[in-house]
């Protein structure tokens, strides 16, 4: 910010020459800050603080890549984007990476040229009903009034939902979660739907979240996760990879409290070699040799990072259900460190 | 003579009465009352309705605002607090006003730096709105744009003086040069306060270090009520030149000035505003190089003041057509050219039947600011739908802070309104 705004403008035509044809791991390490797309606030995913510091679990995922590639979790130049603007600021180059619980889809995928690099957590579509209407099913639902924010794939996936299962409902059209909040709580309608992570958040604000029931089906998928820019492999393996990093950790014990000296103590040499104290895989990458640690160091594995911020002792209260470990059950798995 | 009558008469007054006063059914409260609010049946019906409604909308918001919570760290402890009572959770706003006012990236130890550009900044408007005061109060209103950039945004104070330096430059030039011919001046002026402004950025370049006596705030640090006020005030006073000109220019006798008048103004007025903020946002991304840092800033206000200086144009275009057109024919007949015409005949005139016009542009662009947090800028509104109420404390509060939003464009824009309605009472010397 040296120059002013005036000068900006009128520099601009010579800036316009010199646009940088570096990998963005290099650029990220030159500029000395990751530059993270975030939504502009989302209960439990991102959102600042009293004190204006971003937090969240999406937030977590920004920092655990800044920790592992310039060793500082708190490198992150966090850029808020809306729905809308998301996809061009990646697009364009303003964000190196966009961890904003966006849905994997097929054409975001190939159509606008994004890689998703993983999945951070597996949502997908539920139904939020109050206790006093005594159902315990979906299926149950036959003639009721639906809240649904209309445009989006929600609606689609609804009308299949019920279609199916040869039951008819009535739908209520409404704009923003905000509105639904209202509406469902006016009674305006016996059930509202959307992404389950969303309905948990949500419930958690009503003044008496005990009498609503989220019901236990859960009728689309939507995995969210981290996504880069097409053709830039180095970089998408750096974000990837730390990504697994923290699943990896969850699933061979790794912590917060313990990655600091667990790298020499353990005998279990994957371990090692994710914690750098054997091996070479940091310097295939590009990276320091302990950059997993480092990673893993900011805000805990991807167990830990689960819990403080959307998991059962958060008022969100998420079970971790398809996002546990591939050990519990759950979706969520790390390729080997090998 | 009293004796004449003694016999004949039993009684005569020989002094005034005191007066008394009015029965009680004609004076006071009853007597106002009667005639304004029960003069007739139907009267009587409609008081009463009112009253009612008045009845019901206080009891429903007074025990709301004289119960609220101010004291608690989040909304779930507002309602243990309350325990099933009605009551506003105000606490949202003890807890949060710094980010409402200035954004939740501004730094907080130089909270003072804002807070004293806005003092500063009735200051410098006084002179401007009330031309009674002196003359001279005008020169610290010429100095006050940049001085308040350098305290918002901070940084070497080089920045800002070189700027100054560079319009003070063009102005002297543009004074030199206008005695020969007007466009000489004007583009005299321009290419001077250029040249300085780049030999000026060279300098600031090479002589400030790292360190600086105000730390420097990007533009991505700015938010709150701080943001729409900015943008608000930067916007109006830079769109009413750019307003005048236009309009001139669609009345001008030149067909180029004629013609790129008329297209610009029909293509931003066809234009919605939110589709321009998206240009400045997302699409000026991808015509620029990543690095280049076209300030987000500057390029909002570069397209709310090209979307209100249209319509303001569309408003003084109005205030030109109304004059009758002997006092354009006055103005040639004492022999004044285009300039001294316009300046000292046509646009005062003009200007004062805009009056009303521009200042409702004006209202409606300051709450027009709100838009930007469509394309992520966290304003007063951004700040409210995003930030604070995803936080996990404060998500669920809307009346309370979306009412706060209420109340400041409120006091804003009533004290525009008012001032504007001085100000036509102050200036109507004419016929009208």
């Amino acid at each position: 910010m040296k120059k002013t705004a005036i000068f900006g403008a009128l520099t601009i035509a010579g800036l316009a020459a010199g646009a940088a044809a570096a990998g963005t791991l290099d650029d990220v390490k030159a500029r000395g800050k990751l530059n993270c797309g975030v939504t502009t606030g989302l209960v439990g995913f991102a959102a600042p603080d009293a004190n204006g510091k971003w937090e969240g679990f999406d937030v977590a995922v920004c920092r655990a890549v800044a920790a592992a590639v310039l060793g500082d979790g708190d490198a992150v130049e966090f850029v808020p984007t809306t729905g809308k603007t998301r996809f061009t600021a990646l697009a364009s180059g303003e964000i190196d990476v966009l961890a904003r619980n966006t849905t994997w889809t097929f054409s975001r995928d190939v159509d606008l040229k994004f890689n998703f690099i993983g999945v951070n957590y597996y949502d997908g579509q539920g139904f939020m009903v109050p206790k006093a209407l005594g159902v315990s099913s979906a299926k149950d639902l036959d003639g009721a009034t639906v809240c649904i924010q209309t445009g989006t794939t929600t609606e689609l996936n609804l009308a299949d939902f019920f279609r199916t299962n040869n039951i008819s409902y009535e739908p209520v059209p409404i704009e923003t979660n905000a509105e639904a909040q209202q509406q469902y709580l006016a009674g305006a309608c016996d059930v509202y739907t959307t992404d389950a992570s969303g309905l948990a958040a949500t419930r958690a604000t009503f003044e008496t979240p005990g009498d609503h029931i989220l019901l236990p089906e859960i009728i689309s998928k939507e995995p969210l996760g981290p996504l880069v820019r097409h053709g830039d492999d180095e970089w998408g393996d750096v974000v990837a990879w730390t990504l697994y990093a923290l699943i990896a950790a969850e699933e061979l014990g790794v912590t917060s409290a313990n990655v600091a000296e667990i790298g020499t103590s353990t005998n279990n040499p994957e371990i090692k070699r994710l914690l750098g104290t054997e091996g070479t895989l940091g310097e295939m990458m590009g990276v320091d040799a302990d950059w997993a640690a480092k990673a893993i160091a900011v805000g805990g594995n991807y167990g830990e990072i689960f819990a403080k911020n959307i998991g059962e002792e958060t008022p969100i209260g998420l079970a971790r259900g398809l996002n546990a470990q591939w050990t519990n059950g759950g979706l969520i798995y790390a390729p080997p460190f090998r | 003579m009293s004796d004449t009558h003694a016999e004949s008469i039993r009684f005569v007054r020989e002094t005034t009465l005191p007066q008394a006063e009015p029965p009680v059914a004609e004076r006071g409260v009853y007597k106002w009352g009667r005639e304004n609010l029960f003069a007739t049946p139907g009267n009587a019906l409609l008081t009463l309705v009112a009253l009612y409604v008045i009845y019901v909308v206080l009891s429903a918001i007074l025990p709301w605002l004289l119960n609220g919570v101010w004291n608690a760290s989040s909304l779930s402890e507002c309602r243990e607090i309350l325990a099933g009572e009605t009551g506003g959770c105000f606490a949202v706003l003890v807890d949060r006003w710094q980010q409402l006012l200035f954004g939740f990236k501004y730094p907080s130890d130089e909270y003072w730096r804002p807070a004293l550009a806005f003092v500063l900044f009735f200051v410098a408007a006084a002179p401007v709105l009330f031309f009674d005061l002196p003359r001279k109060m005008l020169a610290f209103t010429a100095v006050f744009p940049f001085l308040a950039y350098w305290l918002i945004w901070g940084g070497p104070v080089l920045v800002p003086v070189v700027a100054l330096v560079g319009v003070v430059v063009g102005y002297l030039a543009y004074a030199r040069l206008v005695t020969q011919s007007f466009a000489g001046g004007f583009f005299g002026g321009i290419a001077a306060a250029a040249v300085t402004w780049i030999i000026g950025g060279y300098i600031v370049d090479w002589v400030s270090g790292p360190s600086s006596l105000l730390r420097a705030v990007p533009s991505r640090d700015l938010g709150g009520y701080m943001l729409n006020f900015m943008l608000g005030v930067t916007c109006v006073s830079l769109s009413v030149p750019f307003g005048i000109a236009l309009a001139l220019g669609r009345q001008s006798s030149m067909p180029l000035i004629k013609w790129v008048s008329v297209v610009f103004i029909e293509f931003i007025r066809g234009v919605p505003l939110i589709t321009l903020l998206f240009v400045a946002s997302v699409m000026l991304a991808y015509f620029f190089p990543p690095d280049s840092n076209v300030d987000l800033f500057l390029r909002v206000v570069i397209m709310i003041t090209m979307f209100s200086s249209a319509y303001i144009a569309e408003v003084i275009r109005g205030g030109l057509a109304a004059l009758p057109k002997g006092q354009y024919e006055a103005a040639d007949s004492l022999g004044l050219d285009y300039a001294q015409a316009m300046r000292l005949i046509i646009l005062p005139q003009a200007l004062k039947i805009s009056i009303p016009g521009i200042v409702n542009i004006a209202v409606g662009l300051f709450k027009d600011t709100t838009l930007v947090s469509v394309i992520s800028m966290f304003d007063l509104v951004g700040m409210i739908r995003g930030p604070i109420l995803a936080s996990t404390d404060w998500n669920g509060v809307y009346w309370e802070l979306l009412g706060f939003a209420a109340l400041l464009f409120f006091v804003v824009c009533y004290g525009i309104s008012q001032y504007s309605q001085w100000l036509e009472r102050r200036l109507a010397t004419d016929h009208r």
